[in-house]
């Protein structure tokens, strides 16, 4: 058993965990913090997606030892309270979720393929960057739509800051 | 339309939770006290059990029990079951083999539990399984269905000589014949199609808790039918009466028909929780997924299609082989015979056909429906035959189809399927105007100048939805009947909660459903909340499969909204002192028709429950239900045109432009509609592409992960130029025919004759791999 001491969504927290534990375990098991899923056991679907010191990375592929010292944001910790974050907006504006178990993991890597495209970002280069997150559901027509709308929005948001 | 009625592109109420984290899924739920199963599965397609050494395993700390498929038997849980009577052209029923929930004495595929340990947490668990040591006899197996039907073979079941499940016909065979015989020309194709892992992304789970005290069971399952689930699990597997057994599927993470079924891991969750006093949860990974979730296709077939002088076509001759897998699962039987050989005539005109199926076991993971069952391998085969014969008798294909579309209806089909309406000339020619076909072979030239090979692809779908008329599916062996429930519940406030027997796995139904309310009561859908998935809140359901959410499901909202509806307005004529005939309903009031004397609906709804002022004899409340059973199938339809290019070094396709025009009837919200078949097309392009799900000859699955099987993936796909045309189905008041399963159906022809039109060579099995494409355009 080891501590791991890591920030959640801006909390401080100490959580007490097998050396075995995958990240993904620490914040569904421990923290339960359950919007962040697992979808496969071999790092291809990406439902685990959250954001390590602002980078996304697979929760399901590191031992929570690897996070400790690090910030983490999950799908429950990028909306201001009742404001949700402009991409989970243009998720459900542009209908890119159906069942919703892949969405949180998609939303994490859009917004982090956001983050590093910036105004670059055409269908071609988010269809590229989506290649570690499945779909099973939507056909990833309106997924890309949706980040590409978020891209704009983001935009726009940060202008605001 | 108002803003958010019939045919409003309302955005989804459920998606605040799901782009939120806040679903609620099987894996979510902990219950206090739980216990976590891991399955001990079999590491072979066909070995006997000698043994079973759990010693070592149940000395290990926080390991609560081991328990085995003998004592599963001896508690007398019963064998699976397979709810649609099949039977053979000799008269004889089909022929099944028992599938125990764990194997006491031998298995049949890799991947069956022989054992199940049940610890304080899921890693023990897993640990301790790793400990469990199972003392197998390897036997020969078989994996493939032409070497399980030759004599000599491995045989699964002593119930089933030759592997042979059933020999079953449909169709008229003299007619058939004598239009070969007379025939100017005949068509022949064999195809394969190919076996898929459905692969919904949440994994299969299950929760279940027993009360001793109440001798009561609680499930929590992954299930797209929970009543079915509840009803199985009582009837057939002697877990519980129905009334000490509440299913509950909560947040479900897609199921394309593979959570359709009652499986193994949710029957032993629930033996074993009762056998060591506390919840077990099960929570399959990803190969578990592809080991034990029902897998789907998987028919290899000879066709020859008979024509006549003038191109029409005038019989059809269908040889198919299925492969089952190991066992018969819950609806497989149906799927090759009664979803299948029922769609061969398409959307054409043909007078003669006979289909003969023979349904086999082979030591593989079982079978059954998966998005389209039986009608993709239907409509594959008929497109196929369409555009081989169209290079064969050198017209072009769109035109053949046009030349033997079905134009007047109601049209009787030779086989069984009586279509009520449909406009295929309309669907084809938005599909060719959207694609611009005419400009096809200037583009195709200009390609070719830059050294790509490029091609079009036409696909005419049909399919039979709408599941379905009870008294029908009876008659053809079907175990249950295919109707729905509703009921409408208003709250005094004017709040309303539909209970509905459908069960949304991210079809919207929270949305839809509301919306229905919205259009006939002028509410807004924030004031409407609909239930599911829960067997102690709905009385009952058929859930939700076979595109028949919304033609089944919503018809019956729609019945029992007009019972409440007759009833509020008896009580709004009562307080407004009118006649109940000139109450109309608009904008959430009821109105006197013609004069400005009205009531608000919240005071229709309080007044039914103060029950101050009532007609006379009436009861207090406002409450209503409605079972509803469909006289027909419902019959979608459309077409699919794919541009692509191949790249003749490489033998990698490109899409350049995949149009899709389709005749779903009615649509309730278009945006939701859409999605529906963005999602189902890349299902159908996944199987002409990507996906295969593979044994090798001894029964060894090849494809047990995503690293194995090829998933479409964003960068895969290209997006979709979507189109609707529409007639509406005479069947339900609505004018529904139902969306779930067209574009799964329609989409893998269309991108097989594209890349056999670029490549210039017709035989070309699916999925087409860059490598079988370049081999194809590369053979002698």
């Amino acid at each position: 058993m080891s501590t791991v001491k890591l920030t959640v969504n801006g909390k401080a927290v100490a959580v007490d965990v097998e050396d075995r534990t995958l990240l993904v375990h620490l914040l569904r098991d421990h923290l339960n913090l359950t919007g962040t899923h697992v979808g496969c056991d071999t790092s291809q679907c990406g439902a685990c997606v959250v954001h390590m010191d602002g980078k996304a990375v697979k929760s399901c592929t590191m031992l929570a030892g690897q996070a400790d010292g690090a910030s983490v944001t999950t799908i429950e910790g990028i909306a201001k309270g009742d404001e949700l974050h402009p991409m989970q907006a243009a998720f459900r504006d542009n209908h890119g979720l159906q069942c919703g178990y892949c969405t949180p993991g998609m939303i994490m890597s859009a917004i982090d393929i956001v983050h590093r495209h910036g105004d670059q970002l055409d269908e071609t280069t988010v269809r590229h960057e989506l290649e570690g997150n499945i779909c099973r559901c939507t056909g990833y027509h309106n997924i890309v739509k949706a980040v590409l709308d978020a891209a704009g929005r983001m935009k726009v948001s940060q202008a605001a800051e | 339309m108002g803003v958010e009625g019939i045919g409003a592109r309302v955005v989804r109420k459920e998606d605040k939770r799901f782009i939120t984290g806040k679903g609620r899924y099987v894996d979510d739920i902990k219950l206090q006290g739980m216990t976590h199963a891991h399955f001990v599965r079999s590491p072979h397609a066909h070995a006997k059990v000698k043994g079973i050494d759990s010693s070592e395993a149940l000395k290990m700390p926080g390991v609560v029990a081991v328990l085995t498929g003998q004592q599963i038997v001896d508690d007398k849980v019963g064998n699976l079951i397979c709810g649609w009577a099949i039977t053979s052209k000799d008269g004889s029923p089909m022929k099944m083999g028992a599938w125990p929930a764990m194997a006491p004495e031998t298995v049949r595929f890799v991947g069956q539990a022989v054992a199940v340990v049940i610890a304080d947490s899921k890693n023990l668990a897993r640990d301790a399984a790793e400990a469990v040591v199972v003392d197998y006899e390897e036997l020969p197996a078989v994996a493939d269905v032409h070497a399980a039907i030759k004599s000599g073979a491995p045989q699964l079941h002593p119930e089933a000589p030759g592997n042979q499940v059933y020999d079953w016909v449909i169709g008229d065979e003299g007619a058939t014949d004598a239009a070969f015989a007379k025939a100017a020309n005949v068509v022949k194709l064999d195809v394969t199609n190919n076996r898929l892992a459905p692969n919904a992304m949440e994994p299969r789970a299950a929760i279940a808790d027993y009360d001793a005290a109440e001798e009561h069971f609680t499930l929590y399952t992954t299930s797209q039918n929970p009543h079915v689930a509840r009803l199985v699990l009582s009837a057939f597997y002697n877990i519980a009466p129905e009334h000490k057994l509440r299913v509950i599927a909560p947040d479900v993470g897609g199921g394309f028909g593979s959570k359709i079924f009652i499986y193994p891991e949710e029957m032993v969750a629930l033996w074993a929780s009762k056998k060591v006093g506390r919840p077990v949860k099960w929570t399959g990974d990803r190969t578990e997924a592809f080991l034990t979730d029902a897998h789907g296709r998987d028919h290899v077939t000879h066709a020859e299609m008979a024509f006549d002088a003038n191109n029409k076509i005038t019989g059809l001759k269908v040889k198919t082989y299925a492969n089952f897998g190991a066992y018969m699962s819950l609806f497989s039987s149906s799927v090759p015979t009664y979803l299948y050989a029922t769609l061969l005539s398409g959307q054409y005109n043909i007078p003669a056909i006979h289909a003969e199926v023979v349904g086999v076991y082979t030591n593989t993971t079982p079978v059954d429906a998966y998005r389209g069952a039986g009608r993709p391998e239907a409509s594959y085969l008929i497109e196929r035959l369409m555009e081989t014969a169209a290079r064969q008798l050198k017209v072009d294909p769109a035109a053949l189809r046009r030349t033997n579309f079905i134009t007047t209806f109601p049209h009787q089909t030779p086989v069984i399927m009586a279509y009520d309406t449909g406009d295929f000339n309309a669907s084809l020619d938005a599909a060719m105007k959207a694609i611009d076909y005419a400009g096809f072979a200037g583009r195709k030239a200009k390609a070719k100048a830059d050294g790509k090979l490029r091609g079009i692809g036409v696909s005419c779908y049909i399919e039979a939805c709408g599941i379905a008329p009870s008294k029908a599916v009876g008659s053809l062996g079907a175990g249950v009947g295919l109707w729905e429930s509703a009921e409408v519940r208003v709250n005094p406030v004017g709040t309303i909660e539909i209970l509905t027997g459908s069960h949304s796995h991210g079809q919207g139904h929270e949305t839809t459903f509301c919306q229905l309310v919205a259009e006939r009561l002028g509410v807004p859908i924030s004031q409407v909340s609909i239930v599911h998935g829960d067997t102690d809140k709905v009385q009952f359901g058929m859930g939700t499969y076979g595109s028949r959410s919304a033609a089944v499901g919503l018809t019956a909202i729609l019945k029992a909204m007009e019972k409440m509806e007759s009833k509020a307005k008896k009580i709004a004529a009562h307080a407004l002192e009118a006649s109940e005939g000139d109450i109309v309903i608009e904008n959430g009031e009821f109105k006197v028709a013609g004069t400005d004397k009205a009531i608000a609906f919240p005071m229709v709804a309080l007044a039914a429950y103060t029950a101050h002022n009532l007609p006379d004899g009436m009861e207090p409340g406002l409450k209503e239900s409605a079972f509803y059973d469909p006289t027909n199938f419902t019959f979608p339809a459309g077409t699919y045109i794919c541009e692509l290019e191949v790249d003749p070094g490489t033998g990698k396709t490109s899409f350049v432009n995949f149009v899709a025009a389709d005749d779903f009837g009615r649509l309730i919200n278009p945006m939701i509609v859409e999605g529906q078949v963005h999602g189902g097309l890349v299902q159908g392009i996944g199987q002409a592409l990507l996906e295969h799900a593979i044994y090798d000859a001894n029964g060894q699955p090849v494809t047990a992960s995503f690293m194995d099987y090829a998933m479409p993936r964003a960068d895969d796909v290209p997006s979709f130029n979507l189109s609707h045309t529409t007639t509406l189905c005479p069947g339900n008041p609505l004018g529904i025919k139902g969306c779930g399963e067209a574009g799964a159906i329609g989409a893998s022809a269309a991108v097989i004759n594209a890349i056999t039109d670029a490549i210039g060579k017709n035989n070309l099995e699916m999925p087409a791999t860059p490598d079988r494409v370049w081999r194809t355009i590369h053979a002698a």
